[in-house]
């Protein structure tokens, strides 16, 4: 069994469903001849020919609404945003159809789309490339937000959102597409969605993040161990909806909570896990909840970027803050 | 160097004019000759019309929500429905209410979409058909996928989508000519320019001489015809759909019509609209040529015109009272918010269900 990236694991995904289903097609800008500009579909265009991926005009209204079209007509298109920060022309499409034309019709018509795009800031690109726009997708019902952390819940998760009958988004954390190698076997099994992902046991503290993230958070839970803390590290993973039930656990074991992630703090996924922390499991909580977030400042240019993105340190820090609560 | 590359013109048609007459000089459609569709099809314009003052009236009522009526599109509209096979996808947007009669939805089922219950959208109509579509231009894209999806499976099926001159503006619309041109999709997208968008004329949308020139543009045959002419919009209906089938491509239709209505029953057009250009738009309506020309050809008189109407105040009362007793005597629970929003209901709306149920709505109903 090969070690592969992340990247390449969506590769895999996309590669076994298209071979399992022929209803599968991938559906974007560059994404044949080409093979996407991360490579997320390299050699998929060569393999199924291109009506089963399609490079498309530059258009992501079309993109959406197409992909709208072809699956309530039978077919299962996964499409690709090239960034998260070219995802917002299709907000019509994902929010007023896709989400919702299950319930308008009564179940007479269903969208199962997939749209995929590369998430996230962190790999000094360009303007418009870095955002982290997860809570955008999650604040409207209908549909999933997926995100995956590893390669191996990168291949089951996008496995699980093709074959899911409603919209998901499945945002790729970019900046570790190509951050670890693990051992993934291509053999069509797929992750839960809707649940989290217990990545580290620990007893004092709950570490709550999703996406890239995971990174820094296991590392500060190193980090945290050296000094006798014992932190218990949770991949959301579906941030719409959120498995709350495993978060709840977690912290009625551990009594503290830090969350962790990339995007802007106001109105950010963290306020929502907060809020149902404090609905659900405020008798458990020995200190406050704390937020390590980005700012609510535009995704600065790249020579700013990593002050902008929470870091190792930072996590730590509200760690310890939260650690000084008996 | 200086060259002309490229240019256009868009051919205009009509066939059957304001005064019921065939316009002379014409290569008139074999359609013209058959006198048994075009009274069928013009029964069916004259239901929608009895349809359209009662849907109205019962708004006025309070017995309807807001609705958009379709007075003066009815040409139009039924050329479209009559010229596509049942297998063939309809994208509407929201007034195209006599080619979805032509195939299959009730006219229950549209009282109640404006009657603020979701099973009109589930309606008698073929099931792949998409729903009414509020966002103006978006359901021209999702004819595109669908024509992509029945070119993808080869299969000899056509999507054919609606859009208003004020939908023309917008990005979706062009986009899905676009695709259609990129691809060759078999698709018809038609352009039913009632003259106002709201309260926005025409002329304030763009400069452009006709709309059908858009689909040019992007590489699509593009025509326009008048839309009050049920033979000229039928014939274009009619070739596009068989070149869209046979595998030749898309095309735009525009065709000239006029919102006689308001815009919907939330709108007063009074407020930015004369009534001269109203009341000249009257004497270009669609059903009065119709009725004159069957007339003419000895196929129509007062008494088949009293008995249709009175055939058609029956069935449109029936409609009515089957519209009021489904959400009067079996209306929808606060469980069927929730049911339908996931084939697998998460946690989280279980227990927003479960809650929702306890505080059941105290207020009236339409």
């Amino acid at each position: 069994m090969a070690e592969i990236t992340l990247v390449e694991a969506v590769t895999m995904a996309l590669a076994h469903e298209m071979e399992h289903d022929p209803t599968v097609v991938v559906f974007g800008e560059d994404v044949g001849v080409n093979g996407g500009v991360f490579r997320a579909t390299a050699g998929l265009q060569q393999k199924f020919g291109d009506e089963r991926v399609i490079d498309t005009p530059l258009a992501e209204v079309m993109i959406a609404g197409m992909c709208v079209g072809m699956a309530a007509q039978g077919m299962k298109p996964v499409a690709e945003a090239q960034f998260e920060g070219f995802m917002y022309p299709m907000v019509d499409h994902l929010v007023n159809h896709a989400a919702r034309l299950r319930t308008r019709t009564r179940g007479r018509l269903t969208c199962p789309l997939v749209v995929r795009a590369p998430w996230g800031g962190g790999i000094h690109a360009p303007e418009h490339h870095s955002d982290s726009n997860e809570a955008t997708w999650a604040h409207f019902p209908g549909m999933r937000t997926v995100i995956p952390s590893s390669p191996g819940r990168a291949y089951g998760l996008l496995l699980a959102a093709i074959r899911d009958p409603d919209p998901v988004v499945f945002l790729e954390p970019k900046r570790i597409y190509r951050w670890q190698k693990e051992e993934v076997e291509d053999n069509g099994e797929e992750l839960p969605m809707d649940v989290c992902f217990v990545l580290r046991d620990g007893s004092d503290i709950t570490l709550v993040t999703w996406g890239a993230m995971v990174k820094e958070t296991l590392e500060a839970a190193d980090e945290l161990a050296k000094h006798g803390v014992s932190a218990e590290v949770i991949d959301v993973a579906t941030v719409a909806p959120i498995d709350m039930e495993t978060i709840y656990e977690s912290v009625e074991k551990t009594g503290r909570c830090v969350i962790v992630h990339e995007a802007p703090k106001h109105c950010g996924v963290g306020a929502e896990i907060a809020a149902g922390l404090a609905d659900n499991a405020i008798w458990h909580l020995k200190a406050p909840i704390k937020r390590v977030t980005g700012y609510d400042t535009v995704m600065p240019l790249y020579r700013n970027e990593m002050n902008y993105m929470p870091s190792t340190q930072r996590i730590v820090h509200a760690a310890n803050l939260v650690m000084e609560f008996e | 160097m200086a060259a002309t590359i490229a240019s256009f013109k868009v051919d205009y048609f009509q066939f059957l004019d304001a005064e019921g007459r065939l316009v002379e000089g014409t290569q008139i459609p074999a359609l013209a000759r058959d006198m048994k569709e075009l009274t069928s099809l013009y029964r069916l314009m004259t239901l929608t019309r009895v349809f359209d003052k009662k849907a109205v009236a019962l708004q006025r009522t309070g017995k309807l929500g807001t609705y958009a009526s379709s007075l003066g599109h009815e040409a139009a509209h039924v050329a479209i429905g009559s010229a596509m096979r049942e297998e063939d996808c309809f994208a509407p947007m929201y007034r195209e209410y006599a080619a979805q009669f032509y195939r299959g939805v009730k006219m229950s089922d549209v009282l109640l979409y404006w009657g603020g219950d979701e099973r009109g959208n589930d309606f008698a109509g073929p099931k792949h058909d998409f729903p009414w579509c509020v966002p103006i231009a978006t359901q021209c894209l999702h004819a595109a996928g669908a024509a992509m999806a029945y070119k993808l499976h080869a299969q000899p099926r056509v999507a054919v989508s609606v859009v208003g001159d004020g939908g023309s503006s917008k990005g979706d619309f062009l986009e899905a000519i676009n695709a259609a041109s990129a691809w060759k999709l078999p698709l018809v997208l038609v352009i039913v320019n009632n003259q106002w968008a709201i309260s926005v004329p025409r002329s304030k949308q763009n400069t452009a001489k006709t709309l059908a020139q858009k689909g040019i543009a992007g590489g699509l045959p593009s025509i326009q015809v008048d839309g009050n002419d049920l033979i000229a919009a039928r014939w274009a209906m009619d070739k596009a759909i068989a070149a869209a089938r046979e595998g030749r491509g898309a095309s735009v239709i525009e065709m000239m019509t006029y919102r006689l209505s308001d815009h919907t029953t939330a709108d007063d057009a009074r407020r930015y609209r004369p009534q001269g250009e109203v009341d000249s738009a009257w004497d270009k309506e669609p059903l009065i040529r119709m009725r004159k020309y069957l007339t003419d050809q000895g196929f129509w008189d007062e008494v088949k015109e009293e008995q249709l109407l009175e055939e058609c105040a029956e069935r449109v009362q029936q409609a009515v009272e089957e519209y009021q007793h489904l959400v009067g005597n079996d209306p929808q629970s606060i469980d069927s918010m929730f049911e339908y929003m996931f084939k697998n209901m998460p946690h989280h709306l279980e227990e927003q269900r479960e809650y929702a149920n306890q505080f059941p709505s105290q207020g009236g109903h339409h």
